[in-house]
């Protein structure tokens, strides 16, 4: 009996943080759920049928998808090999995970004001390829503004959780298919994808749905009117601008529904490729 | 047997690869050279570099944004998300590490969840309470909703490491008649002491950057340095860019610094996940 009593007094120090997350972070998740639903108001639904008939909401999805789903793709396809090539520890590799972590830690915010200036019609890049003869492609305030943010952003974290799947992986794997002649094309292609796969999901699904929240990036480089006008500045015009809180609860989960599908997607087609455990032996 | 030929489409491959490299560093870099270029600059109408230099952007930063109060609120904003982070985490991480219970991991999945899910997200939902119950808009409203990620940070990186910890100590400190908060105070905190150090260190560098949580639920008075850069950012044409870029200057300073120190103590992927490093040979 006292053992027992000791046993419940220690969990009792998992009380506050259970707590905390259950009323910040649970608790407000299921309170705009049900906000979304507008019970008391006859209509239950109509806030999500006002969101798929109004020009100003509806679109958002598509504009949303169509920025984050191809830059998402690009950064993994480009992250893979990089970081297949800079699998063995070395100095270099130190060198280049920490530089790629600065433009994680800046953030959009920093970043948006450096391009301002850098691809702005003075920047550096725009006078660089002047000199090759390239009129300003006008890389901010428009799609292409925010294309490039998502990729300086989504393409280190991409890489940096792809390089920690990798070098997860047993080394002695590879070794013995070079032993056997496999050549490093084979040794890719036949032991790391197969292991990789689902740590390549993961950094897939945690990258998209970042990018599917874009916010600071789409408001500062795109055209937040028109061709950028992401979801998450229709839920938050509608929040702080309309104070419809209901309507912006209906967004918010519009937008996490969207999220969910495509991460169910890419889950889904990632059983096609790979059987076996859920997750690799770490991540 | 490797033959020439074997070798030539595979240099082609390397040589690509360190050139996308090379060409997306060099970019960032640049990207963040011209801020720094520009805050000094006088006039940067044409040309490589602007006319002249100066340091007026800053003085002029520090009064017309408020730099000081604002640092003063971002000081306050991340001093207690790390200490309360801290302060909760490590106690559930303790459980989480020692104890076997019916539920351990569902809860464990509801730990991972905030961090799995981008803060825009649950943000509005979250943010949209806090003002129905008055805590939006408040210093608190900001510190709580920046704990949502800290959290459970802490929480995932101090479980493996109390698991390494011989659980022998525990019960030889028991055995001397500690109880769990003497024994905690004593053997653990010591022997913790590394890893909250480095657990507190990312998230503090993590809360200096973290832009979503504190926009949604800031009000005008406890803005953070991200925070009331991005509304300069936006309401651009109304101050000098030069001066923008100033504030972000200061901004990207305090943020690398504490990255640095950071770097000292965990690896630059676990910014980014929760994986160990396992030593390669």
């Amino acid at each position: 009996m006292k053992h027992f009593l000791a046993y419940n007094k220690a969990m009792l120090l998992l009380v506050p943080a259970t707590a905390f997350i259950f009323i910040v972070f649970v608790y407000p998740f299921i309170y705009g759920f049900l906000w979304s639903f507008n019970f008391l108001e006859g209509d239950w639904l109509a806030n999500y049928k006002s969101f798929f008939s109004r020009g100003d909401m509806y679109p958002t999805i598509l504009v949303t998808l169509k920025l984050s789903l191809p830059v998402t793709i690009f950064n993994v396809l480009l992250a893979i090999p990089i970081a297949f090539a800079l699998r063995q520890k070395s100095r270099y590799q130190k060198m280049v995970t920490t530089i790629l972590v600065v433009p994680i830690t800046l953030g959009a915010v920093l970043l948006a004001e450096g391009m301002l200036t850098y691809f702005g019609p003075k920047g550096w890049f725009i006078q660089a390829i002047a000199i090759l003869g390239i009129d300003d492609p006008k890389l901010i305030h428009n799609a292409t503004g925010v294309i490039i943010s998502l990729v300086i952003s989504g393409f280190p974290f991409i890489f940096l959780l792809v390089l920690s799947y990798i070098t997860g992986i047993d080394p002695g794997l590879p070794r013995a298919a070079a032993t056997l002649g496999a050549s490093p094309w084979e040794q890719f292609r036949y032991i790391y994808l197969p292991l990789l796969t689902p740590g390549i999901a993961m950094a897939f699904c945690l990258a998209f749905v970042q990018a599917f929240s874009v916010y600071p990036s789409a408001v500062l480089l795109g055209s937040p009117a028109g061709p950028t006008r992401v979801i998450s500045i229709a839920a938050y015009e509608t929040a702080f601008e309309r104070y419809d809180y209901s309507m912006a609860s209906a967004v918010a989960m519009i937008m996490g529904f969207v999220q969910l599908i495509v991460v169910a997607i890419v889950l889904k087609l990632r059983g096609l490729f790979y059987r076996g455990p859920v997750t690799g032996g770490k991540g | 047997m490797i033959n020439v030929k074997d070798r030539v489409p595979a240099r082609l491959w390397n040589g690509f690869v360190r050139g996308i490299m090379v060409f997306f560093v060099l970019n960032v870099l640049l990207i963040i050279i011209s801020v720094l270029v520009n805050s000094f600059g006088k006039n940067w109408f044409s040309g490589l570099l602007p006319s002249g230099f100066t340091f007026d952007w800053y003085t002029s930063a520090w009064a017309e944004f408020q730099l000081g109060h604002i640092l003063f609120v971002t000081s306050k904003v991340v001093l207690a998300v790390v200490a309360f982070s801290v302060l909760l985490g490590v106690p559930a991480a303790y459980v989480m590490a020692r104890k076997n219970f019916k539920g351990k991991n569902a809860l464990m999945f509801l730990f991972l969840v905030p961090m799995l899910i981008p803060p825009f997200t649950y943000g509005i939902p979250m943010a949209t309470v806090m003002y129905t119950y008055n805590i939006g808009g408040t210093l608190g409203g900001v510190i709580l909703a920046n704990m949502v990620p800290a959290l459970p940070f802490i929480i995932l990186i101090m479980t493996p490491f109390i698991e390494q910890i011989d659980e022998n100590l525990e019960n030889a400190a028991k055995v001397f008649g500690a109880g769990t908060f003497k024994m905690f105070w004593h053997v653990l905190v010591p022997l913790l002491g590394p890893g909250i150090l480095a657990s507190s260190l990312l998230v503090l560098v993590r809360t200096i950057s973290m832009f979503e949580l504190t926009f949604l639920t800031a009000g005008p008075d406890n803005q953070t340095l991200v925070v009331a850069l991005y509304y300069s950012m936006f309401a651009a044409g109304v101050r000098a860019q030069q001066s923008v870029d100033a504030m972000a200057m200061i901004y990207m300073l305090i943020t690398l610094i504490w990255l640095l120190v950071a770097l000292q103590f965990v690896n630059p992927t676990q910014l980014v996940s929760r994986v160990k490093e396992v030593p390669q040979d």
